[in-house]
């Protein structure tokens, strides 16, 4: 079987500076798959080169096409949700208007409303909150609406940039808890990219480290987690 | 009192025009983060298209409609044609862009139509009605009309369409707004078709008040920028009370303070923008202060 994304000799950078020195990696079907690494190594650029967001070249073939070169809009057009780093959300529209946007690629209106149903079922808060502004919310409310805004396009890759980021530790547990069911119910197929190993390890079927622009090992969650040598050097946890 | 409400009215009526020129400048504001400086230009280019029809022998309403249509496109034609290869770098190259195409269309315009004035008709008539015992002409009523159901419109256009949301998102963030598969550019475009087409509805209203020659939007201009100023360069609503408090107070001025007259009310909005801005730098519906040029 062929994997739903699979990236060859990716390279990336910002002008002169490059980030990415030619990494491999792939996601199948269902799969969760988990980019660890320090920061700097390289995890946001991975998204934004699968976002179109920075110059690359390599091969990143998703779905019997290619996604290298094309511009994000149209990369979001073919079912990459990404949740960004600073979570993507537009504070000054309400939590509504943020979600409708989440759907503003589909065509098909009736299924869009029963998600955003689905959507308030998985995050009551959000509901509570529907006609406030986004801007309103606190950091693990924001980080729900990212994440139920980028399920909202009905994605067949489910792209998460570091969803811990700035969340206490009990917020970040319950964020992953929830989102792990909402994937095996939905059998998304995940590209999560984390410094939080540990849960992040916990969540993903297979994990890739990643170190200064290249991949150092890869394997899946659990030897990756169980490995002693590989949590000192790499994870440091 | 008759005379007092006459005045308010015509105010009112002024001042709908020179909104109808701010909200296009607030459209175009949000989207590009630029003022575009050539917006009255292009309405005057666009109201000698409707003098020309209508001088060709198409009726003025439907001359109006066709301008507007075509202004729209023209607009979009612009931005995708000239303005896009300035996007996102210096916010100052982009301003000298529009003070450039303000110069290109001002001489082109009187290239082609010649530099002289020409009378432009009413879309309204000029017979007046009694109302309450205060005689008002249709023409004013009717400019507050249209500018209310443009309004209207645009209120619909931008809170109960999906692509009025994805112009608003694709305003406040372009980068997000394109991970959810909105194409920005398609947005700014239509932005700046909209904006034309307002700034021609404001050309076709105000050239029968004056006379319609090369120069027809320069001091209408003016008035549309202190009508954004004051209401906040980002509030559509801003610019619709801004214009209106700019009509009524020109007007009043002008009638009822006699060293002013009809050469000095051009100070009065100046004077009024001056003292608002100084207590509230974002204006009086601005969300932030105004940055950029």
């Amino acid at each position: 079987m062929t994997p739903l994304l699979e990236v060859e000799g990716l390279r990336a950078g910002y002008g002169q500076l490059e980030v990415l020195e030619g990494i491999d990696f792939a996601v199948d079907s269902g799969q969760k798959v988990v980019i660890l690494g320090p920061n700097g190594a390289g995890k946001t650029t991975t998204l934004r080169a699968l976002s179109g967001m920075v110059h690359t070249s390599g091969k990143i073939a998703f779905d019997g096409g290619s996604l290298a070169g094309v511009r994000t809009a149209e990369i979001a057009r073919r079912g990459v949700a990404h949740v960004p780093e600073g979570r993507g959300t537009f504070p000054e529209l309400t939590v509504q208007e943020n979600l409708r946007l989440g759907a503003y690629v589909r065509r098909d209106g009736a299924a869009v409303k029963e998600d955003l149903g689905r959507c308030y079922g998985w995050f009551p808060r959000l509901e509570e909150r529907r006609s406030q502004p986004a801007g309103n919310l606190s950091g693990g409310e924001l980080q729900m609406l990212a994440t139920a805004r980028a399920l909202m396009l009905r994605p067949r890759l489910l792209m998460l940039d570091e969803p811990s980021l700035g969340l206490a530790p009990i917020v970040t547990r319950e964020l992953y808890r929830v989102l792990g069911e909402i994937c095996d119910e939905q059998g998304m197929t995940v590209l999560l990219v984390e410094q939080n190993a540990g849960l992040a390890l916990d969540f993903a079927d297979y994990a890739y480290v990643l170190e200064s622009g290249r991949i150092a090992l890869s394997g899946a969650a659990q030897d990756v987690k169980d490995n002693d040598d590989v949590r000192r050097s790499y994870l440091g946890f | 009192m008759e005379r007092f409400i006459q005045v308010i009215v015509d105010g009112v009526a002024t001042g709908s025009i020179y909104a109808a020129l701010a909200i296009a400048l607030v459209l175009i504001f949000r989207s590009t983060g630029i003022v575009n400086f050539a917006q009255g230009e292009m309405a005057m280019f666009s109201t000698f298209i409707a003098w020309g029809l209508y001088a060709g022998g198409v009726p003025l309403g439907l001359a109006v409609l066709t301008t507007l249509a075509l202004s729209f496109i023209a607009g979009m034609v612009i931005e995708r044609g000239l303005i896009r290869h300035f996007e996102g770098g210096e916010t100052l190259t982009l301003v000298i862009v529009t003070l450039g195409l303000f110069i290109l269309l001002n001489s082109l315009a009187g290239w082609i139509w010649g530099f002289g004035n020409r009378s432009f008709p009413s879309l309204f008539g000029d017979s007046t009605f009694t109302l309450g015992g205060v005689r008002l002409t249709v023409e004013s009523v009717g400019i507050v009309a249209v500018l209310l159901a443009v309004v209207g419109l645009l209120f619909l256009l931008f809170q109960r369409t999906k692509i009025g949301l994805a112009m608003r998102a694709a305003a406040l963030n372009p980068e997000s707004s394109g991970l959810v598969g909105v194409r920005v550019g398609r947005m700014l475009m239509l932005g700046w078709g909209l904006a034309a087409a307002l700034g021609a509805l404001a050309g076709v209203l105000v050239a029968p008040r004056l006379f319609l020659d090369v120069n027809l939007m320069g001091s209408v201009l003016i008035y549309a920028f202190a009508a954004a100023a004051l209401g906040g360069f980002d509030s559509a609503i801003g610019a619709v009370v801004g214009g209106w408090v700019i009509g009524i107070t020109e007007n009043l001025a002008g009638t009822y303070v006699d060293f002013i007259g009809a050469d000095l009310k051009i100070l009065v909005p100046l004077a009024i923008i001056f003292v608002v801005l100084l207590v509230r730098p974002a204006g009086l519906f601005g969300r932030r202060e105004v940055a950029r040029v």
